[in-house]
């Protein structure tokens, strides 16, 4: 936990420690402020289809991005808004794609949380729970028979998500080949309305890792602090040859699946439990206890995240949507084979 | 020299691991082992690190090869059965598929697709695949036919940059056999007159090729010249040539070895009928597998899927109507 490691050690590695907390503070930050936009931007009528936010697992999500670098590979699930941003996805892409702008990485073919950047290593999910893990899987795989070393792939799931046949065959598969794969459970006690006794019957997903034959911890998703050292020493392990890596962190969804939905069914002892804790207050009266940061600091990064989200959007609100007339039409990479391809109307 | 459609398999996959250092295979068994089918034989000795069993995990299978497509690798997956797709089909229609035209980054696996019903295999190990793959968008669905095909397609098939389900024949393996392994190929997209005729079109592909090319010999003891159309790849269905064919005849049967419903005949007759209703001269027709599961029992299998005895009848009608 970092106020252990506060206590013990140097000058050099507290500052140390200051300034990755920090900057990860402000990354939780920036994407608070760009899921409320999108909430926000939502109950306007601006987005179509849905919006889905990261609130209460800003922690969790932040200290993933934070302990990849680049020439890793990041799939990230649909409450990452924080680890994406610390990953290095411009805010830009995340508005481009949920207002449906054509000059996005998605260029209005898919939307909201189904983004990305492959060739950087940003994945772009689909809809289908533990589908993304065997991708990571073979990212890794392909970096290991074209020799390149050192890299980690991280791939985030839910609680629900560990109930799929797809996060079982690819966990194995990864164990078998000893593949440096992180794999983050985000256990939020909630797949969208189902609680986890109705999803597993272990004591802790962490039980299910020893079957696997890797290693697994469990964290308290709500402490920044203990959220980057976890990770941190997660991805150090997996970079140096000791094979998949889990960690299941504890933590509670602080709002609905999606903004369409008011959780009414989150039970509130939960909510009023130490889980429930708002993760972002946490750091935040972490960074006061700690002196790291005043109030007038806190304000000056809110408000300078607000100005960033606020430029990106008025920029996007005047970019024209897609033109269906200039759509090609054609799914496959090789044209020349498309059934029923007509070269768009003007060409 | 004699080769089979199994061994051309074999040898296309070996000439792609010796020329192009991004093509790897993974499958159940196909390492030392060689494959179920031996299709990889050898293979495992002679690439080291490239021929690589996997879990008996399709759906993690593919996923892999995904990641590794987008890596820049071109992988090969090998499904036991056609049969045994339907775990990994997820990866395949919703992953694989989707990738190029949501990111702009291709998807060049291909995922071979032992197919087909052979005596005794029962209703497990006998499906044939082609059409339901070829529903979704985003897919290249080769059928091929003969040893030639085998080969120059399977070859096509890795180089091309979407994913392309390679549909080999198992009842082919073993039963067909070629001099040599081919110089030259037809593109994938463009279909095959296997055997010119003026009375009657027959379209048909993967091992349904053999049973109508035997109808049109036997037919052609009665007088009738039956052209035979072999369609190599359903998706892209190559309508023009089958239309031409059309056109010249006036007749067409259409013969699959999968189910009826929504299948590739459909597709043909669909298209022959929207585009070339005027070219017939009698309703087009089509044959297919009955619609249940494949049986088990030889005396079952024989009735369940077209054979050159129920399409020579099926052609004996249209010819009379």
């Amino acid at each position: 936990m970092v106020h252990t490691l506060f206590n013990h050690h140097s000058v050099d590695e507290i500052a140390s420690l200051r300034g990755l907390y920090t900057k990860a503070y402000r990354l939780m930050l920036l994407a608070r402020i760009l899921d409320e936009k999108f909430a926000s931007l939502y109950r306007m009528g601006k987005i179509h289809g849905g919006v889905f936010l990261g609130r209460g697992q800003e922690a969790l999500s932040v200290a993933v991005g934070l302990a990849l670098r680049k020439g890793d590979i990041f799939a990230p699930l649909i409450r990452d808004t924080a680890g994406r941003l610390a990953f290095g996805e411009p805010v830009l892409d995340a508005v481009r794609t949920y207002l449906g702008s054509p000059l996005g990485p998605m260029r209005a073919r898919d939307g909201n949380v189904h983004r990305g950047r492959p060739r950087e290593g940003l994945l772009v999910m689909i809809s289908h729970l533990g589908a993304m893990i065997a991708v990571v899987n073979g990212a890794l795989f392909a970096n290991r028979m074209k020799g390149i070393k050192g890299t980690v792939g991280a791939a985030c799931i839910g609680d629900g998500g560990t109930s799929t046949g797809a996060f079982h065959e690819a966990v194995n598969q990864a164990a078998v080949e000893k593949l440096p794969l992180v794999l983050i459970v985000a256990d939020n006690h909630y797949a969208y309305s189902t609680p986890t006794e109705r999803q597993f019957a272990c004591a802790s997903l962490v039980d299910k890792v020893a079957g696997y034959g890797i290693e697994g911890k469990a964290v308290d998703g709500t402490d920044l602090g203990a959220c980057l050292e976890v990770l941190g020493e997660a991805v150090s392990r997996a970079r140096d040859g000791a094979g998949p890596q889990m960690i299941v962190a504890r933590l509670l969804r602080l709002c609905g699946h999606g903004e369409h939905d008011d959780a009414s069914y989150v039970d509130p002892a939960l909510k009023n439990s130490p889980l429930g804790r708002d993760c972002l207050k946490v750091a935040e009266a972490y960074l006061l206890a700690h002196g790291w940061a005043d109030g007038g600091a806190l304000a000056a990064w809110r408000e300078e995240a607000a100005q960033q989200v606020e430029t990106c959007v008025a920029k996007v609100q005047r970019e024209p949507g897609p033109d269906p007339y200039k759509e090609d039409w054609c799914a496959l990479a090789s044209k020349h084979l498309s059934e029923g391809y007509e070269p768009a109307s003007g060409q | 020299m004699s080769i089979t459609y199994l061994d051309a398999i074999r040898e296309a996959q070996a000439r792609a691991l010796q020329e192009d250092p991004r093509v790897f295979i993974y499958g159940q068994d196909v390492g030392s082992f060689g494959g179920a089918f031996k299709a990889t034989k050898n293979l495992a000795q002679t690439f080291p690190g490239r021929v690589i069993d996997s879990p008996i995990s399709e759906d993690a299978m593919l996923g892999l090869a995904v990641g590794a497509a987008i890596q820049g690798m071109r992988p090969i997956i090998e499904i036991q059965f056609a049969d045994f797709s339907t775990p990994g089909f997820n990866q395949i229609v919703n992953q694989a598929a989707t990738l190029h035209w949501r990111t702009r980054v291709p998807c060049p696996i291909t995922v071979r697709l032992p197919c087909g019903g052979t005596s005794g295999s029962g209703p497990f190990h006998s499906q044939s695949m082609e059409a339901i793959y070829a529903h979704y968008p985003g897919l290249v669905v080769m059928t091929p036919a003969t040893v030639e095909d085998a080969y120059s397609m399977l070859l096509e098939a890795v180089a091309i940059d979407d994913p392309v389900i390679f549909c080999e024949h198992k009842y082919l393996y073993y039963h067909l056999k070629a001099e040599r392994l081919p110089d030259e190929a037809m593109p994938t997209g463009k279909a095959r007159i296997a055997r010119p005729g003026r009375d009657m079109t027959l379209v048909a592909y993967s091992a349904m090729l053999h049973e109508a090319l035997a109808v049109a010999e036997e037919l052609a003891s009665e007088g009738t010249e039956i052209e035979v159309v072999d369609l190599r790849s359903v998706k892209p269905l190559d309508t023009d040539t089958v239309i031409a064919s059309v056109a010249r005849t006036g007749r067409l049967l259409c013969v699959g070895e999968a189910w009826p419903w929504g299948g590739v005949t459909a597709e043909v007759i669909a298209r022959v009928a929207t585009e070339g209703f005027a070219l017939l001269d009698a309703p087009p027709q089509r044959l297919n597998a009955k619609d249940t599961p494949v049986p088990y029992h030889p005396n079952l299998w024989a009735v369940h899927r077209p054979t050159a005895r129920s399409i020579a009848a099926a052609a004996r009608r249209l010819l009379r109507s």
